[in-house]
């Protein structure tokens, strides 16, 4: 068995998308603690994953267990202090981030990361026009004229397909649908053409019926743009449309990386099979779900060994003991679980 | 929005009519003869008397003499004192004095506190941050009359920077330090305010989304997150300016500054209770105005305040 981090690059097949050499995005085995009143909080606890360009990476997960965080600490607005970044790299374009002055890691905002939030109702600005903010942009980053900003402004809502936009766009996010302000969200996001983009749970705020119209809308825009994307969510389902790898997450770990399909036919990790297995499906309808027994850890005090071991059905002595690595367990996948090769080659 | 505001106007009418008639109330129905040690130690002569009586409609029903009192007063006719002095003279005389000194006390609290509050707002708990506690603590727990002899003394008797009284002409720039302090608790209070909305607001969502989109620090502070902080500031900043002009008292005292406050004074204590009526009635029409002035502004910083 080989650590993931060393062979990730290399393994043939494990890219979907465009098969470019190395990951726009590597985070690796980062760490991340919030000190409050009450105690160390180790948030995130070696994360490891990237992202290359043209592919969608999906981060899974209960909610606390980090996927946010892990997020805000890319995009360099984590709440410092409470929050401390107590190791590891996250390098864009091969170059870490963490070690860049404040100055370089703001350019890299907007235009080569980019982020869209959950609520775009708060996340916008209630006392600017949607216009005016997306086209502050291209002129503080570009330094477009003000006529020359609006024209892209109108451009880039037309391009997320809100109807008349070149009268909404001197309209206020309140007057504004859920949808429609959830594609000015992203319309601001792509403004400046990123690389990557983070969707953090960009549909979780939406009515049922828009959900699946924003996310078709994010998959398009990803394709079109061979960006890569960076897209958290708690839901299975949604995944397996838009996704071409996933990363599981718990109690601020990746618990398993795979390939979608795979992931799905054959899990690799106990908690992963509690995901799938907490998914309504209709052949099942009127049956009670069977969601995962018990809670996520509290993030003051993580289990020893592995952190999952109380709510694991699987569960043996040593699990009490030793941390499983994330390690490599088939040519597209990584579980950190001390059984994982022999539920996969069973599966 | 022309009609939200001919609304508003009309709104300003009864609140006008309710709060002068309790004035004119409260002033001519305050115990004691009207009359009483007008005329030195002796008795007022009667034909004095009848005279003022007619003047005041004293003989009347309140109302009555308040209706007659206030329809003058709207065709500019402030009416004279019992000694013969028209009050509307004395008035134009006071009046730019006190506004003088209430927008120098505005400007310092806006300029001062806005300043100090959005510093230590966006630094919590720095050194700046406690500076600014501890000062606006002081300012807050002195009253004004200390801390208007105390700076009056200071910088007009020791120091001998400033005179320690304002001239009759009353120049912006012998106003303020009086200005400061009547300005000085709004100061404090203005500093904290701002405070707590920057800090407050420093955490939003729509900052994180500003920084998230590579903005400079310079703009996510001066535009998006001022602009939001600014709200509740600016409302107190409106509403005091009514306040400070009603306070202006003891400053004025201090200072010896030819104003509405000293004029108010005097007139209580010598019982012209015409003059007392006049003054208060244009602090309550200044006071409404500026109600009315910053629920349009408000509405302007805030787009989800519809006019309605
Ligand atoms: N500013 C903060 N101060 C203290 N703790 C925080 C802060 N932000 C996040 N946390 C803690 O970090 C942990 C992970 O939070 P995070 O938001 O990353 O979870 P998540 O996986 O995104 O969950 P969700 O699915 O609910 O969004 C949580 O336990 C949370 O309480
Ligand atoms: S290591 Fe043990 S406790 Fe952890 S997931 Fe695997 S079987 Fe369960
Ligand atoms: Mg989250």
């Amino acid at each position: 068995m080989i650590r993931l981090s060393n062979l990730s690059v290399s393994e043939p097949g494990y890219t979907a998308g465009a098969g470019a050499s190395r990951p726009l995005l590597e985070v690796e085995n980062l760490f991340v603690e919030f000190h409050t009143r009450e105690g160390v909080a180790k948030v995130i606890n070696g994360v490891t994953y990237d992202v290359r360009a043209g592919e969608t990476l999906a981060v899974l997960g209960e909610s606390g267990s980090g996927k946010s965080v892990t997020a805000q600490t890319i995009m360099g607005i984590l709440d410092m202090p409470p929050g401390r970044v107590a190791g590891g790299s996250i390098r864009f374009h091969g170059r870490d981030m963490l070690a860049m002055s404040a100055e370089e890691r703001r350019k890299i905002r907007g235009e080569g990361i980019a982020m869209v939030f959950q609520d775009a109702l708060s996340a916008l600005n209630p006392t600017f026009t949607v216009g005016f903010q997306i086209a502050e942009q291209y002129r503080i980053r570009r330094g477009l004229s003000r006529g020359e900003a609006k024209r892209r402004a109108i451009e880039i809502l037309d391009q997320v397909k809100i109807p008349n936009a070149k009268q909404r766009v001197t309209e206020y996010p309140h007057q504004f649908s859920g949808g429609m302000r959830q594609r000015v969200m992203i319309a601001m996001s792509l403004a400046l053409d990123p690389e990557v983009l983070i969707a953090d749970e960009p549909t979780t705020a939406l009515d049922v019926t828009v959900q699946a119209q924003i996310m078709d809308l994010l998959a398009e825009l990803q394709r079109d743009r061979q960006m890569g994307m960076i897209l958290i969510t708690h839901d299975l389902g949604v995944v397996a449309d838009v996704a071409d790898r996933i990363a599981v997450m718990y109690a601020g770990r990746i618990v398993e990386q795979a390939n979608v399909h795979e992931l799905y036919a054959n899990p690799g990790h106990p908690y992963t099979i509690g995901l799938i297995n907490s998914i309504p499906r209709i052949d099942e309808k009127g049956q009670e779900l069977r969601t995962i027994k018990g809670l996520p850890p509290n993030l003051m005090r993580i289990p020893s060994g592995c952190p999952f071991h109380p709510r694991c059905p699987r569960a043996e002595q040593v699990c009490t003991q030793q941390l499983p690595p994330l390690l490599q367990v088939g040519p597209t996948r990584a579980s950190a679980c001390h059984f994982a090769e022999e539920m996969v080659s069973r599966g | 929005m022309g009609r939200y505001v001919l609304r508003r106007l009309l709104q300003l009418i009864p609140v006008f009519v309710g709060t002068t008639f309790l004035i004119y109330w409260l002033v001519w129905a305050v115990p004691g003869d009207p009359f009483a040690g007008k005329c030195g130690e002796r008795r007022c002569p009667d034909a004095y008397i009848d005279k003022m009586t007619e003047l005041y409609s004293l003989d009347q029903p309140l109302p009555v003499q308040y209706f007659k009192y206030m329809s003058n007063l709207l065709q500019g006719d402030f009416g004279t004192t019992f000694g013969g002095q028209d009050v509307g003279a004395l008035i134009a005389a006071a009046y730019p004095n006190t506004a003088k000194l209430a927008v120098v006390a505005l400007l310092v609290e806006a300029l001062i506190g806005l300043t100090a509050g959005v510093l230590s707002g966006l630094r919590r708990n720095g050194f700046l941050d406690n500076l600014v506690l501890v000062s606006t603590l002081f300012l807050l727990a002195l009253p004004t009359f200390v801390t208007g002899f105390l700076l009056q003394w200071f910088l007009g008797v020791k120091l001998g920077v400033i005179r320690p009284t304002v001239s009759a002409e009353a120049n912006f720039s012998e106003l303020i330090v009086p200005g400061f302090v009547l300005g000085s608790i709004s100061l404090a209070y203005v500093a904290r305010l701002a405070r707590t909305s920057i800090a407050e607001n420093r955490r939003s969502d729509y900052v994180r989304t500003a920084i998230a989109k590579g903005l400079p620090m310079r703009r996510v502070v001066g535009i998006h997150l001022l602009r939001n902080s600014l709200i509740p500031v600016v409302t107190y900043l409106g509403t005091d300016l009514g306040a400070l002009m009603g306070g202006a008292i003891v400053t004025e005292g201090i200072f010896q500054i030819n104003g509405i406050g000293r004029t108010a004074y005097r007139a209580i204590v010598t019982k012209e209770g015409g003059t007392v009526v006049s003054v208060v009635v244009i602090l309550v029409l200044v006071y409404l105005f500026m109600n009315l002035l910053i629920d349009l502004l408000y509405a302007a910083l805030d787009p989800r305040i519809r006019y309605e």
